[in-house]
């Protein structure tokens, strides 16, 4: 009985959904105080409901009720009680049911902290909000029900997927809808904007917070991502340019444009029309993510199963809330090129450069993932690019905008200091010149190595210059406001991220070897001895275990015990094992053995040697925490009477900045 | 008017969707064409199921049309296909050839006993090396090879009544109205 009333709650929500979306733009439009008041109380209830089916999709995961196909299929009854939980976001159903979840999330927080904005404003934005959940509610009511039953009963349930059995798994995804998720606020603070009409661009500052936030948590989810492959596919890689994370990177960038193109717009009023554009693009392209991981038209290592059905749903969705907005961006945008001016040498030409950059990178990660597709339309055949593809051209188009980093924050809004400019450039690039040449010792002459030593003290350097140039000519108190600090972060954590995936690429070691017990290899200054295969087993698994006794010098280091599990219906599952170092990880993968009767004797083993790779994801977590110290600025707090676009306080903040 | 060019591109983006959409309703997932179609059979020694002793190879084969059915006691499809095979086998025409994949022989043994045995001649490749060679996604999947040891036809995924009187069938008609 009680998953009905899981389905009977996603039915009540999608009406307090539709009436969320439909009834304060109604309000908003002819005046009504009384529709407009509408949004609150519908989102919060929403929401409950919301909770309520996800609860109960759990609780079915935590008291095995196999009655329901979702829950038969993705667990069974050896399956400890945290992968559970996970499971119920393990497949399509769930994952959607999470989805939305993660909307209401969102969309609770913004009726809370709307309250001092005008109130045709808020109540614009979350219908906005409202009609983003009416579509996905009905996505899942229609055709993705979770609750669905299978009669007879089975037993025992399937089992989740071995891949996602991993704690990085448990986080992954909703750290990363939570990133997709919130772009729909800078999404809904836009299209508010369009439909208010007004010229003014108060809203962009407000929706500045919720996207450095959105942007933070998508940062998170695809650093976990990365890290989960790296661990458990057991390739040693950490990024494949799957179109799944191809997905996730596509708003990332244009999330990566929209921040510094809406610091742009609020602080000069330049680029509104820019703005407007990419805040629909990044929650488009979220949305587009969705359709391609789900409807089927990509083939993927972790697509979902796909279903002709959704795949037209969405469609028809994307096509709704995309091309309606994209028109109602082409009525409705700003057609006054507003703001200040600005010379060539300033800091708006640097970040409309970057902007320029990371868009059109996220239109080639767009093309390289379709590429299969147009090659289909065209009868050319299903073609791939792949690797070669991305790698040529994403470095190429990131190079303009990593030189350009240092001397962003040291111009000054509108017209640039030329003198300054050449006295930093002579200083970045004599550090980087100089720590690249001391290197060139430590890494054997590797030129890819060396630009990448080069690289992150290039931009370490500028942001290191800045800082101290903050600290010695502003007051005390007001040296490192936060958007400032949190910038200052993110672009470290950049440095920190180039360096670290030149490093590791050009450095690492990696050797397929087989090994008999009491063998040794030595890799990268370690020697690593197999000490042979035991049988192990945990909760719902039995695994070969290998042993590798890590040495260096004689010295011992480490013991590792890479398995190759096997899971419910001889799934084979490897787990890498890693010994995680700052500069340098040693990976180990258990391969097949020889003699498949006897796994008491020699092995095939893959042993990589990985100097650096933990700064990848280092940086990637800087940059994460940028964009959560940006939003924590005092400015961005919304005070009562939002009519002070450009007042005293503004001006001083604009002066200290500049 | 430059303000519709976002519009007009992402509608042609819907359009390229639609026509995948299309194409994967259209093109069967399963109906990948296997570079193996139409070609020479790759040669195989492997044991039989039941004889470990004995191996059976492609020249063995030669001179009689087979359909070589994958099949594992641990791949759940495979008990979906089951009866199919059991009331189609014998009316096919042809040499069923059971070739089970990545399995313990005492687990088949036990499978076959449970659900029956359609097959005339089992063999066994435990470690999966030789399925590589076929280009085998996984099991079940179904290859049916003529005389001189040609795959006339491919089949990935569970065989069901559809697909046997649809498609199976017409594939072995043609197969021995080309070979008379």
């Amino acid at each position: 009985m009680t998953p009905e009333l899981g389905q009977i709650a996603l039915i009540l929500a999608l009406l307090l959904a539709l009436a969320q979306g439909v009834l304060p733009l109604i309000g908003a439009w002819r005046g009504n105080r009384a529709l407009m008041a509408v949004a609150r109380p519908a989102a919060a209830g929403q929401a409950v409901f919301v909770a309520i089916a996800f609860g109960i999709l759990v609780w079915a995961f935590l008291h095995f009720d196999f009655s329901l196909r979702y829950v038969a299929d993705n667990s069974n009854l050896a399956l400890p009680w945290y992968y559970r939980i996970a499971a119920v976001w393990g497949a399509h159903e769930g994952s959607l049911l999470l989805w939305i979840l993660i909307l209401n999330v969102w969309t609770v927080a913004l009726a809370a902290f709307s309250q001092k904005l005008p109130e045709v404003f808020a109540s614009r934005v979350l219908a906005v909000m409202g009609l983003v959940a009416v579509g996905f509610l009905a996505f899942i009511i229609f055709t993705s029900d979770p609750f669905g039953r299978l009669l007879p009963m089975p037993g025992d349930g399937a089992d989740l997927n071995p891949v996602l059995q991993d704690p990085g798994m448990t986080f992954h995804p909703p750290v990363l809808y939570t990133g997709y998720v919130g772009f729909s606020v800078a999404f809904a603070f836009a299209i508010a904007g369009l439909l208010g009409g007004e010229m003014e661009q108060a809203w962009v500052r407000w929706a500045r917070p919720w996207t450095n936030v959105a942007w933070a948590f998508l940062t998170l989810g695809i650093v976990a991502g990365s890290w989960w492959a790296y661990a458990e596919l057991g390739w040693g890689g950490w990024w494949f340019w799957d179109p799944v994370e191809n997905a996730s990177f596509m708003p990332w960038l244009v999330g990566l444009a929209l921040i510094h193109a809406q610091a742009v717009t609020e602080k000069r009023g330049s680029l509104r029309a820019w703005t407007i554009l990419l805040s629909i693009f990044a929650f488009s392209l979220s949305l587009l993510g969705t359709f391609l991981v789900r409807s089927g038209v990509l083939t993927s290592v972790h697509a979902f199963a796909s279903d002709p059905r959704r795949g037209i749903f969405i469609l028809a969705f994307l096509t709704i809330v995309v091309g309606g907005s994209l028109l109602l961006y082409a009525l409705r945008a700003p057609k006054v090129a507003g703001g200040k001016a600005f010379q060539l040498l300033s800091r708006e030409t640097v970040l409309l450069i970057g902007n320029l950059m990371f868009t059109v990178a996220a239109a080639m990660v767009l093309l390289g993932t379709l590429f299969p597709l147009i090659g289909d339309a065209l009868n050319m055949g299903r073609i791939s690019v792949g690797p070669p593809y991305f790698g040529f051209l994403f470095p190429l188009l990131m190079l303009p905008v990593i030189l350009l980093m240092p001397f962003g924050p040291f111009l000054r809004w509108g017209h640039g200091d030329t003198a300054a400019m050449k006295s930093l450039l002579l200083r970045v690039a004599i550090a980087a010149a100089a720590c690249a040449i001391i290197a060139a010792f430590f890494v054997h002459g590797q030129i890819k190595a060396m630009v990448g030593v080069a690289t992150g003290v290039w931009i370490t350097v500028g942001v290191l210059l800045y800082a101290y140039k903050r600290w010695r000519d502003a007051p005390r108190g007001r040296r490192y406001p936060a958007e400032m600090a949190g910038m200052l972060l993110a672009h470290f954590g950049m440095a920190v991220f180039v360096a670290g995936v030149l490093l590791s690429e050009s450095l690492s070691v990696s050797s397929d070897v087989r090994m008999a017990p009491g063998q040794s290899k030595n890799i990268g200054g370690y020697d690593l001895r197999f000490d042979g295969v035991q049988r192990t087993t945990g909760p719902n698994w039995h695994a070969d275990q290998g042993v590798i006794s890590v040495t260096r010098n004689g010295s011992q280091v480490t013991m590792m015990r890479p398995q190759k599990r096997t899971y419910a219906e001889d799934r084979v599952q490897t787990e890498s094992a890693v010994d995680a170092g700052f500069t340098r990880d040693l990976y180990v993968a258990l391969g097949e053995p020889m003699d498949a009767s006897n796994i008491q004797g020699a092995w095939s083993l893959r042993l990589y040697y990985k100097p650096f790779i933990r700064w990848i994801w280092g940086g990637g977590v800087l940059m994460m925490l940028g964009g959560f110290v940006c939003a924590t600025d005092r400015r961005f707090r919304i005070k009562r009477g939002v009519e002070e676009t450009v007042d005293g306080s503004e001006l001083l903040a604009q002066e200290s900045r500049a | 008017m430059s303000r519709l060019v976002p519009f007009f591109g992402f509608l042609a983006l819907v359009a390229l969707f639609a026509f995948g959409i299309w194409w994967n309703t259209e093109h069967d997932q399963s109906a990948i064409p296997s570079p193996l179609l139409n070609k020479p059979a790759p040669a195989f020694n492997l044991p039989k199921l039941y004889e470990p002793a004995q191996t059976v190879s492609k020249a063995d084969l030669l001179g009689k049309p087979y359909l070589l059915n994958v099949f594992a006691s641990w791949c759940i499809e495979c008990g979906v296909e089951h009866p199919v095979l059991e009331a189609e086998g014998p009316s096919l025409g042809v040499v069923l050839v059971g070739y089970n994949y990545k399995d313990a022989p005492a687990d088949a043994k036990r499978w076959l006993a449970q659900h029956g045995n359609p097959y005339n001649l089992l063999i066994a490749d435990e470690s999966g090396q030789t399925a590589i060679d076929f280009g085998v996604y996984g099991a079940p999947e179904s290859f049916l090879v003529d005389a001189r040891g040609v795959i006339r036809y491919k089949h990935i995924g569970p065989l069901t009544p559809d697909v046997v009187s649809q498609k199976l069938k017409p594939a072995i008609a043609a197969m021995l109205k080309e070979a008379k």
